[in-house]
């Protein structure tokens, strides 16, 4: 091996995470190649549609406002749906959007945005060879020294896989072990374009603001829930289910998904829309409890969805900035000059990515009550008719009408206190 | 709108050398009475044949691996991203 052939980091995969860390270390002059299996760096990744900005200010002040990200999210909706009927809280405070200040999130499409970011560590001196898959690693007296692509190898002190959920490369490398259809969700999602004015006007927005509408009860009882998100240009609409219990009830996802975009509460938003792509993506589901015990071996390192960094504690869903903090944190190990490893997981401590999973780890036990995803939401919806059905006869109590509701969906007293306990431990 | 319809959108590079989702179609057959394949797989490639054999086509394939995940029978005999740049290319994501 000669000396030109040697990298300082090779890194798999320009998504959020490979593409953080590489700005990061070529900043700092490290010699970095990464290799992505697109023919752009963004071209094989699905997002459902959301990003938390801070993420880029750890990668460099400021960079957020160059960033091709699409509306400021504004307004915070969550929509309970039973049947045709459906509950909508819609939550929104100017705090997280100050005029002059840096939003809290936008919506965002990742074709976009990863071009867009790998475009910024090429600028810092990254080299970013795109359109190659990584086929293995090489091993050399158990220490990774390298990655076979297409015939080629290429060295380097140190190698990371940011290759993903499936990431083939972390699990052929023995730190991460096959998923589980238990703990993960199949997200699909339609791209559906639409004016910029006709957006705002139907989720009442002004120019550049967003809304992030997350729905439950709309996966036949499977767990999961629908998503939408308003781009500049276009809504992002998905549903999330649980494959396991999918498959066990049987019906294909894509029709579930198809009969939510004809629901009378989401088909106003998208009429006269026109769809322009399909994507799907597997999102891990386990939080905390999902990542690997071991993020490292001699030689190798493991960031973004790859590693676990992503939750999803029901009312949000992170990934994309966790990604980057992740690729933040295992540049600055390098950077530190001790032992990449354990330095790591030191600088995952320090940048509070484990704090931050660790806190909310308990959204897990709560997203595991069942009748979350069939059973309450017909629960609020029956309440909710009761209330609002006035037809000249003599009303049953409220009170009364609840507890019919409940019988009529058996649940009894005790599994609602018993879910109530439960959800409130978890959070 | 049909799967197929929803696919005919995406942007694809089949690779028609190597395909990089492979069955044991015996497998399917033999093994597997669930075939959670044909239900979770979002642009619906996993189909039954009259004779109730599994039909596969790894042409629109999204790359997102639900089927490896779901497959416990071990039907698909690998599973692989596609060469570099062929399979789908997202325009949006």
């Amino acid at each position: 091996m000669s000396g030109e052939d040697k990298f300082d980091v090779i890194i798999i995969g320009a998504g959020p995470a490979g593409t953080a860390c590489a700005y990061t270390l070529a900043k700092e002059g490290k010699n970095v190649l990464v290799i992505e299996r697109g023919v752009t760096a963004g071209s094989k990744n699905v997002t459902g549609g959301r990003f938390y900005t801070y993420a880029l200010d750890l990668v460099e002040p400021g960079l957020w406002k160059d960033a091709t990200l699409e509306r400021k999210v504004t307004h915070e909706q969550i929509m309970m749906m039973d049947g045709n009927q459906s509950i909508t809280i819609d939550y929104s405070n100017p705090l997280f959007n100050k005029e002059g200040e840096m939003p809290q999130s936008f919506t965002i499409l990742r074709a976009v945005f990863d071009e867009w970011f790998a475009s910024k560590a090429e600028e810092q001196g990254a080299v970013i060879a795109c359109g190659i898959k990584v086929d293995g690693l090489i091993e050399e007296n158990g220490r990774i020294t390298g990655v076979k692509a297409g015939g080629d190898e290429m060295f380097a002190d140190l190698v990371i896989a940011a290759d993903g959920v499936n990431s083939m490369i972390a699990r052929e490398a023995g730190l991460v072990p096959e998923l589980s259809d238990k703990t993960i969700g199949v997200g699909v999602k339609e791209i559906i374009e639409l004016p910029a004015k006709t957006i705002e006007e139907r989720f009442h927005l002004k120019p550049g603001e967003g809304a992030s509408l997350l729905m439950l009860g709309c996966t036949e009882g499977i767990h999961g829930g629908g998503f939408l998100y308003t781009n500049n240009e276009s809504i992002s609409l998905g549903c999330v289910f649980t494959p396991s219990e999918a498959a066990a009830h049987g019906r294909q996802v894509h029709d579930i998904f198809q009969d939510l975009k004809m629901h009378p509460s989401i088909y106003p938003l998208i009429e006269g829309g026109k769809t322009v792509e399909y994507g799907a993506h597997l999102v891990r589901e386990e939080g905390y409890r999902g990542i690997p015990k071991q993020l490292y071996r001699d030689g190798l390192m493991v960031i973004g969805e790859a590693a676990g960094f992503v939750l999803n504690i029901g009312y949000t869903i992170r990934g994309i900035d966790l990604a980057i903090v992740s690729g933040v944190a295992a540049a600055r190990a390098v950077i530190s000059g001790s032992n990449p490893g354990p330095a790591y997981l030191e600088e995952l401590k320090n940048i509070k990515l484990l704090p931050s999973m660790k806190a909310v780890d308990g959204y897990f036990d709560l997203l595991e009550i069942h009748r979350l995803y069939e059973t309450y939401p017909k629960v609020a919806g029956g309440v909710f008719n009761k209330m609002y059905s006035i037809s000249g006869e003599t009303p049953v109590s409220i009170k009364k009408g609840i507890w019919g509701v409940l019988k009529d969906n058996k649940v009894s007293l005790w599994q609602l206190v018993k879910d109530g306990i439960r959800g409130y431990r978890s959070i | 709108m049909e799967a197929a319809e929803l696919l005919s959108l995406n942007r694809f590079e089949v690779d028609e050398e190597e395909p990089h989702i492979v069955l044991d179609k015996e497998i399917c057959r033999t093994k597997c009475k669930s075939k959670p394949c044909l239900v979770v797989c979002p642009a619906v490639l996993y189909k039954l044949d009259k004779n109730g054999d599994i039909t596969f086509d790894y042409a629109g394939c999204l790359e997102c691996g639900t089927c490896r995940v779901v497959c416990k029978e071990k039907g698909i005999t690998k599973w692989e991203y596609p060469r570099g740049t062929f399979g789908v290319s997202y325009r949006h994501g």
